[in-house]
């Protein structure tokens, strides 16, 4: 029943006309080529095993697609149980009286000198990474799609599987986190 | 009305993406008003974005490619799984 726009599966050819494609999405999400390799390698199985539910209403890559972006969540769910609990750095006193007051070690503290000149300086593009590279990986994860990648809120959202508040609140202790990192490892003297 | 620094501060974060609303921006700059750290945090934020951007700039162009072996290694993982 062969109908003239529908859609075939070519698994031969995956890895030709979409590995490439696939590993690229993967690590402008998880910055990790070894971990990008192996969620492509699994999407590819996966997509093998599951051919039969292929309709041909979408193209052979959408669907390729579609099946990554579950391994991509599944990845998310799994770091965010193991260790997502204990290595949040906080920056506010989460409770008594000065709740929500800024952290004494943590209070900004004015960025002395040629802020201009560090701004410019091309090593700092490394030191961000270093410093982005500490923060819990699922804070990294987001922070990284958001910000580095500029990702619509929303398509984060579905492609985690978040609410907007929770990815907010991520973004906010990645900064937080991200601006003391910067002033100790780059803007203090 | 009135924030406390964590909120003022994630409002803050929230509006370095252009996404706070009305209400919060007004609230934020209330509470920037009375308090030096958050004014503080407020400016290098600025900082910290335009940092990002640099960031993203270095990074965005580069995009990652996978080499002739691990390509070669895809195929012939795939290439077991089909015939098996």
């Amino acid at each position: 029943m062969a109908v003239t726009d529908k859609q075939f599966l070519n698994p031969e050819k995956w890895v030709s006309l979409h590995a490439d494609y696939l590993f690229n999405y993967t690590i402008g999400r998880l910055n990790d080529r070894d971990l990008a390799k192996d969620l492509v390698q699994d999407t590819f199985f996966s997509a093998l095993k599951a051919k039969g539910n292929f309709k041909g209403e979408s193209s052979e890559r959408t669907w390729l697609i579609a099946i990554l972006k579950r391994k991509i969540v599944d990845y998310y769910r799994k770091i965010n149980s193991i260790k997502g609990k204990a290595e949040v750095r906080m920056n506010f006193y989460a409770d008594g009286e000065r709740e929500g007051e800024w952290l004494e070690e943590r209070v900004p503290t004015d960025w002395s000198g040629e802020i201009e000149k560090k701004i410019e300086n091309e090593e700092l593009a490394l030191v961000l990474e270093k410093c982005i590279g500490k923060l819990p990986e699922k804070y990294a994860i987001v922070f990284r799609m958001k910000t580095v990648h500029q990702i619509e809120t929303e398509d984060i959202c579905k492609e985690l599987d978040i609410t907007t508040s929770n990815l907010w609140v991520i973004i906010h202790r990645a900064r937080t986190q991200l601006r003391k990192c910067m002033e100790d490892n780059w803007f203090k003297n | 009305m009135k924030l406390t620094c964590d909120e003022a501060s994630a409002i803050c974060d929230k509006s370095q993406y252009n996404e706070a609303s009305f209400w919060e921006k007004i609230k934020l700059r209330v509470h920037l008003f009375l308090c030096k750290k958050c004014g503080l945090y407020a400016k290098q934020n600025k900082i910290m974005s335009t940092c990002l951007q640099k960031l993203k700039d270095s990074e965005y162009p580069k995009t990652q490619h996978l080499n002739q072996d691990e390509i070669k290694y895809l195929e012939q993982e795939l290439k077991t799984k089909i015939e098996s």
